[in-house]
C-alpha cells in the first residue's frame, strides 16, 4: 500500500499534519469548515474563495481561517 | 413619522435608524432575539479565527441570516492601518461586503481612536472602493478630513466604548452636524435609551448600540426601548422643537379667568 505522506503546517496558530499536496478545499473538507462562510489566507495573502480547489498545500504552510463572530 | 425618512447609507436606504452590535450576548440565540426587538436591519459583526478543534461552537450566521440583516464588519482590535487592511479584506472574502465599519484602536484603557492610522486606513479602503463608515472622535477637524479622503459615514464616540456615559460633548456632535451631508451616527458610549433620543435630537442621523442593549439586565426590554427611543428623538427633531425662553409662558389662556 502507497505510504500517504504527512506534512506539518500551521492552521490558526496551530500546527497540524496533514496530507502533503492536499487542496486548501480538501483541507477545509476535512476539518469541516464551511467555506462558505470563511475567508482564508494563506502565507498572509488572501485565497479567492473560487480557487481553493486548485490551490495545494506545502510543508510550513500558515494559514489563517476567519469568520463572522458577534462584535460592537 | 415622514413616510420616506430613510437611513440612507452608502445608496442603500433603511427604516431603522438603529443600527446594534452583537457582542457582548450571553447567547447566540439571546443576540438574535434582541436584533429582532431592537428592529435594526443593519449589525456589526467582528472578523475572528475559526476554531479548528472545537466545531461545535455555534456560527453567528446560523442565527443571524446575512441576507434579511445587513452584516458591517468591523476591525475591533486592531491598532493600526495595517491590521484594519487585513481584516477587511479579509471580511470582503467572506461573503462580499463592502460596507464596512473601521475602527482603528489608539488606547487600550480609553478605546480612544488613533485619529492618523484610522484617516489613512479610509482613504486606503476607500480607494479600493469599500464603503467606509468611521468610527471616530468627536473632532469635527477631523471629521471634515475623513469626509475629505471619502469615508461613506461618520461616527463619532458618545464616549469611551462600552462606558455608559452617554453623550459628553452636545457642541462637537452639533458642529459636526452643521458641517456634514454625510450619515452622521453615535458610535459607542451610550448607555440608557434617553441618551439614544438626545443623540436623535441634536439631528443624528443614526446610533450604534452593544453593551447598553447586550448587558442590560432585561436586553430584550432595552432592545425595544432602544427602539422606541430612537423613533421619538427623530420625531422630536423633525417636528422642530420650541424655543429655549428664560421665563414662564401659560399654557392656559388668561381670558375667563374667575
Amino acid at each position: 500500500m502507497k505510504k500517504i505522506n504527512k506534512i506539518k503546517i500551521k492552521i490558526n496558530g496551530k500546527f497540524i499534519k496533514v496530507q502533503d499536496k492536499i487542496s486548501l478545499l480538501n483541507l477545509t473538507k476535512k476539518l469541516k469548515i464551511p467555506a462558505n462562510k470563511v475567508a482564508i489566507e494563506l502565507n498572509q495573502k488572501i485565497v479567492n474563495k473560487k480557487s481553493l480547489g486548485y490551490i495545494k498545500i506545502k510543508k510550513n504552510d500558515k494559514i489563517e481561517i476567519v469568520h463572522f463572530i458577534g462584535g460592537g | 413619522m415622514k413616510k420616506n425618512d430613510y437611513l440612507r447609507i452608502a445608496k442603500k436606504k433603511y427604516k431603522s435608524r438603529l443600527i446594534v452590535g452583537t457582542g457582548k450576548y450571553k447567547t447566540m440565540s439571546e443576540c438574535a432575539k434582541a436584533i429582532k426587538l431592537s428592529g435594526a436591519e443593519i449589525v456589526t459583526v467582528a472578523v475572528r479565527r475559526v476554531n479548528i478543534i472545537d466545531k461545535k461552537k455555534p456560527l453567528l450566521m446560523d442565527y443571524i441570516d446575512p441576507k434579511k440583516i445587513t452584516y458591517l464588519p468591523n476591525t475591533a482590535g486592531c491598532f493600526n492601518a495595517k491590521e484594519a487592511l487585513r481584516t477587511l479584506r479579509l471580511a470582503r472574502e467572506i461573503g462580499g461586503w463592502k460596507l464596512v465599519k473601521l475602527e482603528v484602536l489608539g488606547d487600550k484603557k480609553t478605546l480612544f481612536p488613533d485619529m492618523i492610522e484610522t484617516l489613512k486606513s479610509t482613504e486606503i479602503l476607500s480607494k479600493e472602493g469599500f464603503k467606509v463608515m468611521v468610527y471616530c472622535t468627536d473632532d469635527p477637524l477631523m471629521a471634515k478630513k475623513l469626509e475629505d479622503v471619502g469615508a461613506c459615514a461618520i461616527m463619532p464616540l458618545a464616549a469611551p466604548i462600552g462606558s455608559g456615559l452617554g453623550i459628553q460633548n452636545f457642541t462637537n456632535i452639533k458642529i459636526i452636524r452643521k458641517q456634514t451631508k454625510l450619515p452622521l451616527i453615535i458610535d459607542a458610549g451610550l448607555g440608557q435609551a434617553s441618551d439614544a433620543t438626545i443623540a436623535m435630537e441634536l439631528g443624528c442621523d443614526g446610533v450604534l448600540i452593544n453593551t447598553a442593549i447586550a448587558l442590560a439586565k432585561n436586553p430584550f426590554q432595552m432592545a425595544v426601548a432602544m427602539k422606541n427611543a430612537v423613533l421619538a428623538g427623530r420625531s422630536s427633531y423633525l417636528s422642530g422643537r420650541i424655543e429655549k425662553k428664560f421665563f414662564g409662558s401659560p399654557s392656559s389662556p388668561k381670558e375667563g379667568i374667575i
